[in-house]
């Protein structure tokens, strides 16, 4: 826990014993984990030592603790511990050790404490077809979400349940899910999605918040552009071999051995826009396309109904030659021809379900 | 160690993909435009690791390319960092890494110095500081410390 007399974040580190070259060091990484340009890091070691500790309600709705365990996991300290420590984390009825009654109590007290100016992290989807499908402490996730967000600055929508509906809204969206923009409308809401996020962009919004008082530029779904500003297609290591139409066509032929691009094998990259390519996973070891498997599409809205995830593209199978010619046709790229068709028959492959056998993935090739 | 080096689970790259995904070559023109910069401005510049297209392999052909040169220096602050002049001059390598030697950041800095190596105003102030107080309180028996 922090000394709650400390009142910046340069007093914490100073207290620790942290140097000012330890502090620089902390704002390089800082600034990498929020990919502002490494020219920012003066800028941010200013602000940074002057950065006070907001208080951050974190409700949880229907989702599986994905999200959270995504940023708890690590053992070690990391950057995202060391942001995370310094906020003042009021109320997570996952990790608090308060239940019942005095979980309650903490947050009403926080949001009195700061009004106007706490954190709302949220994960998971808010069903609206029977209150009863998920309650905390009796009340609706509906109420304690419109309660909660009243008071606060802002929203930050923590991984695709919270930011688009996820998994819940999924065909045939038996809850009635709803995603958190759906319901807050007179705050700023910040979408991390992901399945899960990935940890250091929960943090880096968390950091960018820490650092300037504001919250960070976001594209047309709600998303921050420093991490979600370039899709995983334009940032994969592989894409030389998709410029040259070189293509792994099972997981295990040539092609696959010699790290081709995953297109044809379902890769969602092309419409994908997410940091994994370059912020990796696990303390950056390794990412899906690397470890030989395409993107699922995990941060778009309604992916999950998006068609096979072994489908290229969502194009039914037995499509994937007519996409093709299409695009020799116009001589365009594949992708572009197909996120095209995607976008028509998403409807059809989304009324489909299509479920994904060995017989599919063996008719892809 | 890395807690990663304690799962006995050895990774195998293919030799034929091992470095070969051919986005190490666009760096390096970047690296030479950034030396220019430096040569003829006096303007560094600082390349973000983290943020460049990395394949397996990329990254350890880009260190080997740039490999050696006469200066390494290692910080112990929050962790260890390490910091080195490649056989190209002004072209500098610095990784942080936590407490637990998981990397924090891996920078290309294009410059004479890279700046966290030169002692701090603050902490220089702070140094000051300790040294008076320490000059003003003499020990009983006389001896300098
Ligand atoms: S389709 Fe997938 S594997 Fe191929 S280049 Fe794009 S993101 Fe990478
Ligand atoms: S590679 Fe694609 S599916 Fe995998 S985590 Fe990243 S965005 Fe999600």
């Amino acid at each position: 826990m922090v000394d709650k007399k400390i009142k910046t974040l340069g007093d914490a580190l100073r207290r620790n014993g942290v140097s000012r070259r330890g502090f620089l060091k902390f704002c390089t990484a800082t600034a990498s984990m929020m990919a502002l340009p490494p020219a920012m890091v003066p800028a941010l070691a200013a602000s940074l030592d002057k950065a006070r500790r907001p208080s951050v309600i974190w409700l949880s709705f229907q989702e599986c603790t994905g999200c959270t365990e995504s940023l708890t996991r690590s053992h070690s300290p990391t950057l995202e511990n060391l942001i995370f420590d310094h906020i003042s984390l009021d109320y997570h009825h996952t990790l608090q050790a308060a239940s019942g009654h005095a979980a309650e109590a903490a947050r009403e007290e926080a949001m009195r404490a700061n009004e106007g100016n706490y954190l709302v992290v949220v994960d998971g989807a808010i069903p609206l077809g029977n209150p009863g499908y998920s309650t905390i402490a009796g009340f609706s996730n509906l109420q304690i979400l419109e309660e909660t967000a009243a008071g606060a600055a802002a929203v930050i929508a923590v991984g695709s349940c919270a930011a688009f509906g996820g998994l819940p809204k999924a065909d045939p969206n038996p809850t009635g899910a709803v995603s958190v923009r759906d319901i807050v409308t007179d705050k700023p809401v910040v979408n991390v999605s992901g399945c899960p996020p990935i940890p250091v962009v929960i943090t880096g919004v968390l950091a960018h918040f820490l650092t300037f008082g504001t919250l960070p530029e976001l594209d047309e779904y709600g998303r921050p552009k420093a991490f979600f500003g370039t899709s995983i297609h334009d940032r994969c290591y592989r894409r030389p071999f998709y410029d040259k139409g070189l293509f792994a066509n099972t997981f295990d032929d040539e092609g696959a051995r010699k790290g081709w691009c995953l297109y044809k094998l379902g890769c969602k990259g092309p419409m994908t826009y997410n940091a994994c390519a370059t912020v990796k996973w696990n303390e950056g070891t390794s990412w899906p396309v690397e470890s030989g498997h395409g993107c699922l599409g995990c941060s778009q809205p309604d992916f999950w109904d998006a068609g096979g995830f072994y489908n290229a593209l969502s194009i039914p199978v037995g499509d994937i030659s007519r996409t093709t010619s299409y695009a020799a046709a116009a001589g365009l790229g594949v992708a572009a021809v197909a996120a095209g068709i995607n976008h028509k028959t998403k409807v059809a492959a989304r009324k489909r379900h299509d479920r994904v056998t060995i017989d599919d993935l063996e008719k892809i090739s | 160690m890395d807690a990663r080096d304690t799962i006995p689970i050895l990774i195998e790259t293919s030799a034929a993909t091992d470095g070969c995904f051919q986005n190490t070559r666009p760096l390096l023109h970047e690296i030479a435009h950034a030396l220019r910069r430096l040569q003829l401005e006096g303007v560094a510049t600082t390349l973000d690791l983290s943020a460049i297209p990395f394949g397996p392999g990329d990254e350890r052909q880009l260190i080997d390319f740039l490999g050696k040169g006469e200066v390494s220096a290692k910080l112990e602050a929050m962790g260890e960092s390490l910091i080195w002049e490649s056989r190209y001059a002004g072209v500098w390598i610095v990784e942080h890494r936590s407490t637990s030697s998981e990397r924090l950041a891996f920078q290309l800095e294009i410059t004479k110095l890279p700046a966290i190596l030169a002692s701090q105003p603050e902490d220089i102030a702070e140094s000051l500081l300790m040294l008076r107080e320490a000059l003003e309180s003499p020990q009983a028996d006389g001896t300098l410390v």
